[in-house]
Parts: structure tokens; sequence; C-alpha cells
């Protein structure tokens, strides 16, 4: 089926939106002229495939669910902000908090993702082949973040429940967070992460070191109030 | 929230259209700023002037202005009215008896910068508005900064809006807020800084300002500002050859910069640079936290 194109020099994001709601008949979109407007391909909820040609502002695939949103460029802040499911491809840089308290789905970055990415992720796959900034998987939930590159300063920052992987070297650790044992069960979650993101073969697992909660800030207790 | 915008303009080839790429590039970040805009563009000078910018209340006749500083600082002042603003250029040797002249004789003139090649220009309104009074489409020049504000902290004025400027050919915009820029102030003014306002914004260019006057590159003045202002920022300033971009460590405040063979350019969003040429094939890049950028051309 040929893909409907929509192109943003002529047509409104808000237009672009409400037809990836309306319109059923198609599977498969093509976007152009994205010229790092806001909120582009927000809130689509239906399997169907999205291609964006050129940069992209905030809240790019925002609150997505089932669709396939892949970004021919970079991306502004709040990526993929609240994803609930499907999966998101950036081929260029993210910006702040990506995958911010994304719930569901697969998010991966080509390039480098700046501060806060995965801030509150609740269930999401992130993975980012290049860096990733300061404060990434701050508070984080669930899910895993996988990191090929460097991590910045205090990465999992008060983080609770999720896994982050990281290749590189990692500026620091934030609070509560710290390094765990890579176990077999691990090395197969994170082969399966880079498989879903086309790296199996390319990429050894054991190159990379786990990162997760110490589980210390988990209940209020006045020793670990520096900490909080 | 505030917009900021910066165009350096490192292929001569391209000067002429300074004024047209910045004027798009404030319009596109009003909703970002519809309170008011300035901007500061370096264009040409001659060897032995110095401009002053200058903004004028309604009614100044530029003719009698001119026929009074001709008194002071010879045959050779000329003067460009652009609505509100006039740029009177006199020999560097009379810049002092005419400032003192002007703040002695012209009460609703106020000097907002000064420089071989600066012009500054700033009125409240909506940047694209601002932009048109001042003619800015038709600016040349090497480089140029701008700003699109939305007043928070303090009233909405046209001393509230940025670029400030208090140096020689030194400009800054800023989006964000500085937490300890009371004390700083008092501190520089102690040492020789003259303030205008009572923004915060000011203090950030007046900090530059007194690293600039000990003989400091820009470079290293904006490193040391990371270890003394406090507060959410990110910076463009501009000097006689430089632009310069920094961001505080927790880097709140957006920022999106695309270099090319031609131009470094500056924007609080991608949507600032969507129109500039070659953009398609620019290297586009967040400017990393806590990190000096800075650009400089042969003077």
């Amino acid at each position: 089926m040929t893909a409907k194109v929509i192109d943003l020099a002529t047509a409104r994001v808000r237009d672009l939106n409400a037809a990836l709601h309306a319109d059923k008949a198609h599977r498969h979109w093509k976007v152009l002229n994205p010229a790092g407007l806001h909120s582009i391909a927000a809130g689509v909820d239906a399997p169907v495939t999205v291609e964006v040609d050129g940069h992209v502002g905030y809240y790019c695939a925002g609150m997505n669910q089932h669709a396939s949103i892949t970004v021919n460029g970079n991306a502004g802040v709040g990526l993929a902000e609240n994803m609930m499911s499907g999966r998101v491809h950036v081929k260029g840089d993210a910006s702040q908090a990506a995958g911010a308290t994304a719930q569901g789905g697969t998010l991966v970055i080509d390039g480098n993702a700046s501060a806060r990415c995965g801030i509150s992720m609740k269930g999401v796959d992130i993975l980012v082949k290049g860096n990733v900034g300061h404060m990434s998987a701050f508070m984080a939930q669930a899910g895993s973040l996988v990191v090929l590159g460097d991590a910045g300063e205090a990465l999992g920052d008060s983080i609770y429940e999720a896994r982050l992987f990281v290749r590189g070297t990692v500026a620091s650790l934030g609070a509560d967070c710290i390094e765990k044992e890579m176990g077999e069960a691990h090395k197969a979650q994170l082969f399966a992460r880079l498989k879903a993101a086309g790296l199996d073969g390319t990429v050894d697992v054991s190159d990379f070191r786990r990162y997760g909660s110490a589980r210390t800030l988990y209940h209020f207790h006045v020793d670990n109030v520096g900490a909080y | 929230m505030c917009g900021i915008v910066g165009l350096f303009i490192k292929d001569p080839a391209l000067e002429p259209r300074l004024g047209e790429l910045l004027a798009r590039m404030l319009g596109v970040m009003s909703d970002r700023g519809p309170d008011s805009a300035g901007f500061a563009v370096y264009g040409g000078g001659r060897p032995g002037f110095v401009k002053l910018s200058l903004r004028a209340a309604a009614g100044v006749d530029p003719d009698r202005l001119e026929a009074g500083l001709r008194g002071i600082a010879g045959a050779e002042v000329a003067i460009a009215l652009r609505d509100t603003h006039l740029i009177v250029e006199v020999p560097v040797a009379a810049e002092a008896a005419v400032r003192a002249a002007l703040a002695a004789d012209h009460p609703e003139i106020t000097v907002v910068g000064s420089g071989a090649r600066m012009e500054i220009y700033k009125e409240v309104g909506l940047p694209a508005a601002v932009a048109d009074r001042f003619g800015l489409a038709a600016m040349t020049g090497s480089h140029g900064i701008g700003h699109t504000r939305m007043a928070t902290e303090s009233a909405v004025t046209t001393n509230g809006a940025h670029p400030f400027s208090t140096g020689r050919d030194q400009c800054l915009v800023h989006n964000g807020s500085l937490s300890n820029h009371n004390a700083l102030r008092r501190e520089l003014a102690r040492g020789g800084v003259q303030f205008e306002t009572e923004n915060d914004s000011e203090v950030a260019a007046g900090y530059l300002t007194s690293r600039l006057a000990k003989g400091e590159a820009l470079g290293d003045a904006l490193k040391a500002a990371l270890g003394d202002l406090d507060g959410f920022f990110t910076f463009v300033v501009g000097t006689e050859n430089g632009f310069g971009v920094l961001r505080d460590p927790i880097a709140c405040k957006p920022a999106v910069m695309a270099e090319t063979e031609a131009y470094v350019a500056f924007g609080s969003e991608f949507r600032a640079l969507a129109g500039l040429p070659g953009i398609e094939t620019a290297r586009v890049f967040e400017p990393e936290p806590a990190t000096v950028y800075f650009w400089e051309r042969a003077a």
C-alpha cells in the first residue's frame, strides 16, 4: 500500500494528528518538512507506520500506542513521552527527557540523548546508541535503558526498579543507584534488547555493566536523609 | 520561558543576509516570548569612531540632537534614526563628553550600548513587530543575537528587554533566572560596573564585562561564570569578533545549535534554525551543560 503523505510546509500538525486518529484506511504515513514543529505524531493510537523526514520539535510521538514512528533526523525535548506501546526510532540525536514516564514500547535513538533520558520511566525499553546526559533514568521505575556510549552525571538517581546497561563510562551514579552483577538472565535480557534494535551479533553483551537500585531509599529512614 | 537566537557568520558572502535570517529566527521564537524583543547586530564600523545605541522617548528631534552633539564632538557626528532608537557615531575621543552631555541635557535618552560595530535595539511588543519597526531584515553584519521575552520576575518594560550590554561591543541574551544576582550586582558595582536595571540578566552581562576588563579571554570568562553565577541559564553572548554559548550544569533551559561552513547558529528550539540556508546538511547538536562554546573571527 502506498504511503499517505502529509507535508507540514502546507498542512498543520493538528491536521496530521487528527488524520492519524480518524483515517483508518491508511497504515503507512509519511510526514514531510517537520521543521522542528512540536507534537508531531503525538497521541497516535493505531498500528500504523509513520515516517518523518527531518528534525522534529518537542513531544514527538508522545503517548504513542501501537504505532511505529521513525524520525529521519533529530528530536527535541520530550520525545516519546509517556509512550504506552509501539516503537519509536530516531535516527539522529534526541534532546532532554526522551522516553520520560513511558510505560511500554521500544524507543531507539541512533545518536545521543541528552539530559534526563528515561526520567521516571515505567516500563519502556530505551536503547541509545550514543551517549546519554546527566540524570538519566532519574526515579526510573520499570523497563530498561541500554546505552552503548557513555552516561553523564548522576545516572539512575533515586531509581526504583529499572535495569540500566551501559557499555561506556558512567560519570557518576545518583543516589541509591549501584552497579550490580551481570547474571545470565540479565545478559539474556540485554541481548533481547540489542536484537530488537537490530544489533545482535554486532555488540557483545559482556561489554556492558549493569546498574540498578540499592533499594535503601524505598522507605524513609533518617540515616538516609542526606541522600534524598 | 523566553526564546534566544544567535547567528555567527563565518563566510562573508552570507553577511548581507544576517538581518533577514535573524529576523526570521526571532519571529519563529515569538511563542516563547511575546512580551518584548531585542537584538544586537555587529555591522560595519569606522576606525576611530564609536557607535552609541540610544533609545529615545517619542518627540526627540534628531536634527536638533545632531546639531547639539556636533557642538560637543565635532562635525563628524553621524546620527541614524530607526523608530525609537538612534545610532550616534562619534569619534572615540569624544565619547565621554557626548555621554556626559546626553546625561545632562537629555534625560529622556537612554544609552543601551556602545561599540565599534555593535548596534542594539529593543522594544516591548511582538518579536516580529519589533524586528519590523527597526528594519532588522535589511541589516547586514558578521553576527547578531536576539531575544524574545516572556516576562516572569519583572515588569514588561523596554528596560527588561534583552540584549543587555555593559561593555563596549559586548552583549548578552539570557534564558533562565539567576538566584545570586543581588549579591553579585553589589560586588560588581563596587568594582565599577554600572547597572541600569534590576534585571538578573544584566548582572550576568556585567559579570562577563568585569572579567573581560581584566584582560581575560571570553572563553575563560564564560568558564569562570559557571562557578560564580548561581541559577538557571542559557547565555548567548557577542563581542566585537566573537560569539559564545554557555549553559548551566543542570541545563534546564533548552538550546540547539547548527554549524555549517558558512555559519554557527543558536536557537532555543530547532524551529528557529529550520529556515537557515543549508540547514539540511548542517551539523545539528545540543550544547552540553557546563561547557563553553566559543567562535571568533579575525578582527
